[in-house]
């Protein structure tokens, strides 16, 4: 059976480039600016972020841009990649009608494109690294676990979505709003540490883990020195993948009567 | 190998037609509550079995509503048969209408690789039979404008040149050659009858019974979503013209 699914997955790996090249490709298309968006955008919205939280507040920690740009970059994967995912099914609805085509390929192009823009967003990154003095240090290779983490579960909620939003279209509206939740409980542009109560909160949340891992490898410090900030987002990660896909599985054939 | 290109078997396919369409959340909870649920079955085909030879050009014939469109989805595998399974041996392309899944945003040239991608074609495929489909499209000119500012008939033209001259095992037509002016009908039609010496298997379906007789050699009719009769065009045709008479 597996052996079955891996042929069919050689077979459309060609539509699976097509569809990451055409979200790609159609992002930027007619700005003039084009593919330097991806690092124009992150870069200014935290030039904003760190003017209005950094002189405003009186944080005072040179790197503050650093610390905004790690979080912002993170979450902007989570929030587009999933909402790539959700609305893939309607969106892809003139296709899905007529062809067969393994349909895991919709959801999945809309997370995989979306991970290539945050991708070669990270140069932006690495600049920012560069002027506010933030020396890499060996524990920058371990920046590729939050990223492994962070894509499985964009990947699993993006699964979980889509299948529900083909049968309730108002998940869209509704995902916009659970999505601000999760940013302000993402400490993107503030340090939890100084919020006192409430704590908790950050706790439940796996992307503020996987977050909070990524500025350990970037700051150089060692993330597993609090082992539940790796297990928890990990554990989370895994298991929205396998309940996005068998979801996915389950539901898939009744799609096609619902778009 | 199989002689058959694709089998019917006892195919049934089941729709649950709910009074009205729910597709808010807040309409689905409050109908469940209610207890207003109700679906209305409705089986588009029943027991529909057939087998379709290599080579053969079938027509699909039926009045509206008899499942013509359903059938051929199945066949597709768009559908998943409620009942009973189709198997098929080669490669099934089917002919959207007016170019559906192309991408309005993205050129000509883009479109053919995006479309024959969703067909299960390599890009060095595409690569070899690109000019091919450009010169039958006729859209030398137009191939790096964006689909959007394509009329209808040369979004058609690109639809239908995409789907023959990648050779396709299977080829369905639904509805699709009456669109497009009266000069590539022909040279449609033309490909069409020079495919079928390539051994392609044509599944059509058309409400002129004139184009079905001249590019089919079998048929089949349907009627409420029962099989009624198959076999040569000519034999089928017949009771279809007694049936609509």
């Amino acid at each position: 059976m597996f052996k079955e699914q891996i042929d069919t997955f050689k077979r459309y790996r060609f539509l699976l480039k097509e569809l990451v090249k055409k979200g790609i490709k159609l992002k930027y298309r007619r700005s003039y600016l084009g593919i330097l968006w991806t690092l124009l955008e992150p870069l200014l919205t935290t030039c904003v972020l760190s003017l209005v939280f950094g002189k405003f507040f009186k944080k005072g920690d040179q790197s503050f841009p650093v610390y905004i740009l790690t979080g912002r970059l993170l979450y902007t994967c989570f929030s587009t990649g999933t909402k790539n995912a959700m609305k893939s099914i309607r969106q892809h609805a003139g296709m899905i009608k007529k062809v067969y085509v393994p349909k895991y390929i919709y959801p999945l192009s809309g997370v995989l494109f979306n991970f290539v823009i945050f991708a070669i967003s990270l140069i932006v990154l690495v600049g920012a690294m560069f002027v506010f003095k933030v020396k890499p240090t060996l524990w920058i290779f371990t920046a590729i676990i939050p990223l492994i983490m962070l894509f499985l579960l964009t990947f699993g909620a993006g699964m979980i979505l889509s299948t529900m939003s083909v049968f309730f279209r108002d998940l869209e509206y509704l995902w916009d709003v659970a999505l601000m939740l999760i940013m302000y409980t993402c400490a993107i542009f503030y340090d939890p540490d100084k919020l006192g109560a409430n704590q908790w909160i950050f706790k439940l949340n796996p992307l503020y883990a996987i977050i909070k891992d990524f500025r350990c490898a970037v700051y150089g410090e060692n993330m597993f020195a609090s082992p539940a900030w790796v297990i928890m987002p990990a554990a989370i990660s895994v298991l929205s993948v396998i309940v996005g896909v068998l979801m996915f599985k389950k539901h898939q054939d009744n799609f096609i009567l619902h778009i | 190998m199989s002689k058959y290109a694709i089998e019917v078997k006892n195919v049934g396919m089941k729709f649950n037609l709910s009074q009205e369409k729910l597709d808010s959340l807040k309409e689905y909870v409050i109908k469940m509550l209610k207890g207003q649920l109700k679906y209305n079955e409705f089986w588009a085909l029943k027991n529909v079995d057939f087998k379709v030879e290599k080579g053969d050009r079938v027509g699909i014939l039926g009045l509206n509503g008899a499942g013509k469109s359903t059938l051929l989805k199945v066949i597709a595998g768009v559908f998943k048969p409620t009942e009973g399974e189709v198997i098929r041996h080669g490669r099934i392309v089917p002919l959207l209408e007016l170019g559906a899944g192309f991408d309005a945003q993205y050129t000509g040239a883009e479109n053919i690789y995006l479309y024959s991608a969703v067909l299960g074609y390599s890009k060095e495929f595409v690569d070899k039979k690109f000019d091919e489909i450009v010169k039958f499209a006729e859209l030398e000119k137009f191939i790096d404008v964006p689909i959007k500012n394509y009329s209808s008939g040369m979004k058609t033209r690109l639809g239908f040149a995409i789907a023959t001259q990648i050779e396709p095992d299977i080829l369905i037509l639904d509805e699709v050659l009456s669109v497009g002016d009266a000069k590539f009908r022909k040279k449609s039609e033309a490909k069409i009858m020079s495919m079928f010496k390539s051994n392609v298997t044509v599944l059509f379906v058309s409400h002129s019974l004139d184009q079905v007789k001249r590019i089919c050699n079998k048929a089949i009719l349907l009627e409420h979503g029962e099989l009624i009769a198959a076999g040569d065009i000519d034999e089928v045709a017949a009771i279809y013209e007694e049936k609509t008479k």
